[in-house]
């Protein structure tokens, strides 16, 4: 018998709203105390910051230009690479329960596996593998879909759409009548996407998706080994949490976030030193990808519409935390304490007011890139608790997940096991992490490399809609962990910026060709 | 808000062999992912999707001579939408006749011309393997997406 795996992720949340990251917000007591008990990350960074690149890389190992899924809407293959395939095959039970997202959504000719599972009552099919053996969806025996509505073709809508049909309504419309992102406002202030949701908590998505890992840990044998990715739609926009919960937090309490710029005079001249997309989306003139409302300025946004924001994206994590800790008490229960590895994390952040901005999009600062990352490894390993300063990535999970099985990291993983430590990270040279974007939308390509190195963050633009190719942005995050202060037109930043390029078009792997196609917006 | 989408795939068939099959409104299902069935009444359609979505469509153009085909969704939830289905023939190579397919898609709101072109492009592909099913394996792809 090995060690259990269980990957717990959540959808767009901010290093800074986990306690044992700083955060004054959101109590999060089981992943502080994961934390305390376990290796955490302060420089985990995702290979792009919106959900299906990014969840795609989680599966693969590959950075975005290898696994090809290079925005949101494009589908990651059925017979792509999969870190669950490897364990399955070498005897792990598998399963993903909850937010899948490496397919689009919008389908209405029903083109897509993961959106047909629900509607045809099964949880898996037999697909090729990447080696060309038939095997489950992806590797995955078990998988159990939801995202963040109770309408649409995944398990958790038909579920609730036969057990509790009146709440189907409840949430807030993630989209507008246009299938464009909404931006209507809710809650006290008007803020986009927030909503009073009168669902009961125990129907709401969160709980249901630790309801059902819990379901499905129970049906193994007690002598199985196990991979659970169980992924937490939330806190993830529409902020609709359930209203019997928005007392935990009020929101006419909640401090503006530091990277709050409260003066618009000074926020502006920030927004205007940064490449030329940033003050034009701010100013109302560029929506340049589908992941942001098209109808929001977000020049309009008010101090007290973050408040409520970021009260209401606090309940979702704490509501996270607890089903959290649901599930790990039902480990227990069932005696594997002492021998589950728990990785904590999510896809991608969040800007959530960092200068005067919400949602996500292509802009590579802490907001989006800083992830929480936890390793809390399984207790009979002895592992002595660490905190890790140096650069890693999502591309180094399903590497770690093959460490953990025993199991030799296949050549075509990027990433490496996490580091347990500084002392380890420097000997196997931890020392950078790659971020990439792309998107094409109407006629409007932006296109981002990132390094994230020595303490500098370093953004080259490539030709585009918006961008020439001589444009970037270079922050000191030591002297700036705002990252206000643009320095890549700095001539005393030359040398450092002439080095991170170079490194950076080093370690890039090229776009794959042809690019894989855009099926939808998302 | 209008959004207008393009894809185009090379066929090694002949453009008079390609369009017998486009040119058949009704024989959209035999090569269309996710369309069950296309039954058409006069000028109009009515296709249904693999989710049991129906979708209304009038049929606007059958051009044989310039191989073009053309139609529009009438779902009240889609202000305008053009789909426009062109066959050019592309004359002789070593492989013999080919021809280059072009489908386009325009509609309001924006959103559904992603949604909806996505569809064509795979409908492009399925065209592509039935109508060179006999011949040996198809280049890797030269399938490119433009106006996204």
């Amino acid at each position: 018998m090995g060690r259990k795996i269980l990957l717990v992720t959540t959808d767009q949340q901010r290093f800074d709203t986990l306690g044992c990251n700083g955060g004054t917000i959101a109590r999060t007591p089981v992943a502080d105390s994961l934390a305390a008990t376990g290796y955490r990350y302060e420089r985990a960074h995702p290979q792009s910051v919106v959900c299906m690149p990014s969840r795609s890389t989680i599966i693969t190992g590959q950075h975005p230009s290898t696994h090809g899924v290079w925005m949101n809407g494009v589908a990651l293959p059925v017979d792509a690479p999969s870190v669950a395939s490897v364990l399955h095959q070498v005897g792990y039970r598998t399963a993903i329960i909850g937010k899948p997202h490496f397919e689009p959504f919008l389908d209405p000719f029903a083109r897509f596996v993961e959106n047909g599972f629900a509607r045809s009552g099964v949880f898996t099919t037999t697909q090729p593998s990447s080696d060309g053996t038939a095997g489950p969806h992806r590797g995955f025996e078990h998988f159990e879909s939801a995202t963040h509505t109770g309408a649409g073709s995944l398990h958790y809508a038909r579920w609730l759409a036969d057990v509790h049909p009146e709440a189907v309504g409840m949430f807030y419309p993630v989209l507008d009548p246009e299938l464009e992102v909404n931006a209507l406002g809710g809650g006290d202030t008007g803020a986009p996407q927030v909503h009073d949701n009168p669902i009961p908590r125990d129907w709401y998505h969160t709980d249901w998706v630790a309801d059902r890992t819990i379901a499905w840990l129970d049906s193994l044998a007690a002598d199985d080994d196990w991979f659970c990715w169980m992924s937490f739609p939330d806190p993830h926009h529409p902020w609709d949490p359930p209203a019997s919960e928005l007392g935990r937090v009020d929101w006419r309490e909640v401090p503006l976030p530091a990277g709050y710029i409260a003066d618009v005079a000074t926020r502006e001249n920030v927004l205007d030193a940064k490449a030329r997309h940033w003050r034009a989306w701010y100013d109302g003139r560029l929506v340049s990808n589908y992941e942001a409302p098209l109808r929001w300025v977000p020049a309009t946004l008010t101090a007290d519409q973050v408040r409520e924001v970021n009260a209401r994206n606090a309940v979702e994590c704490e509501l996270v935390d607890e089903a959290l800790g649901r599930v790990l008490a039902a480990v227990d229960t069932r005696g594997w304490g002492d021998d589950v590895d728990v990785v904590f994390t999510t896809d991608h952040g969040e800007l959530q007011g960092d200068f005067g901005l919400l949602f996500k999009g292509p802009y590579h600062v802490d907001g989006l890139m800083r992830l929480p990352l936890i390793w809390r490894p399984a207790r009979s390993s002895s592992a002595t608790p660490s905190t890790v300063t140096r650069p890693v990535g999502l591309v180094d999970l399903a590497p770690t997940f093959c460490a953990i099985a025993g199991l030799p990291v296949p050549s075509w993983m990027e990433g490496r096991p996490l580091p347990v430590d500084d002392h380890d990270a420097d000997a196997r040279g931890f020392e950078r992490v790659l971020t990439e974007w792309d998107s094409v939308l109407f006629g409007v390509d932006v296109h981002l490399r990132t390094i994230t190195r020595d303490g500098w963050v370093c953004t080259t633009y490539q030709p585009g809609h918006s961008h020439d190719g001589t444009e970037g942005e270079l922050y000191d995050l030591a002297s700036d962990p705002l990252q206000q202060v643009n320095r890549w037109d700095d001539p005393a930043c030359a040398a450092t910026r002439s080095d991170l390029l170079a490194d950076l078009w080093d370690q890039q792997p090229p776009m794959r060709s042809p690019r894989r196609r855009v099926e939808a917006p998302v | 808000m209008l959004g207008s989408i393009r894809h185009e795939i090379r066929i090694r068939r002949s453009a008079d062999d390609v369009w017998q099959l486009v040119g058949d409104a009704a024989r959209l299902h035999e090569w269309f992912p996710g369309i069950t069935s296309s039954p058409v009444d006069g000028t109009s359609r009515l296709i249904t999707t693999d989710a049991g979505l129906p979708m209304p469509e009038e049929i606007l153009v059958v051009d044989p001579v310039q191989r073009r085909f053309q139609y529009r969704l009438t779902s009240p939830m889609i202000t305008h939408h053009r789909g426009t289905i062109d066959v050019i023939d592309l004359g002789l190579d070593v492989d013999g006749a080919t021809c280059i397919v072009v489908y386009s898609t325009e509609a309001d709101p924006r959103a559904m011309a992603l949604v909806i072109g996505g569809g064509t492009a795979g409908a492009l592909d399925e065209l592509r393997r039935q109508m060179e099913t006999a011949e040996t394996e198809p280049p890797a792809d030269d399938h490119r997406d433009d106006d996204v």
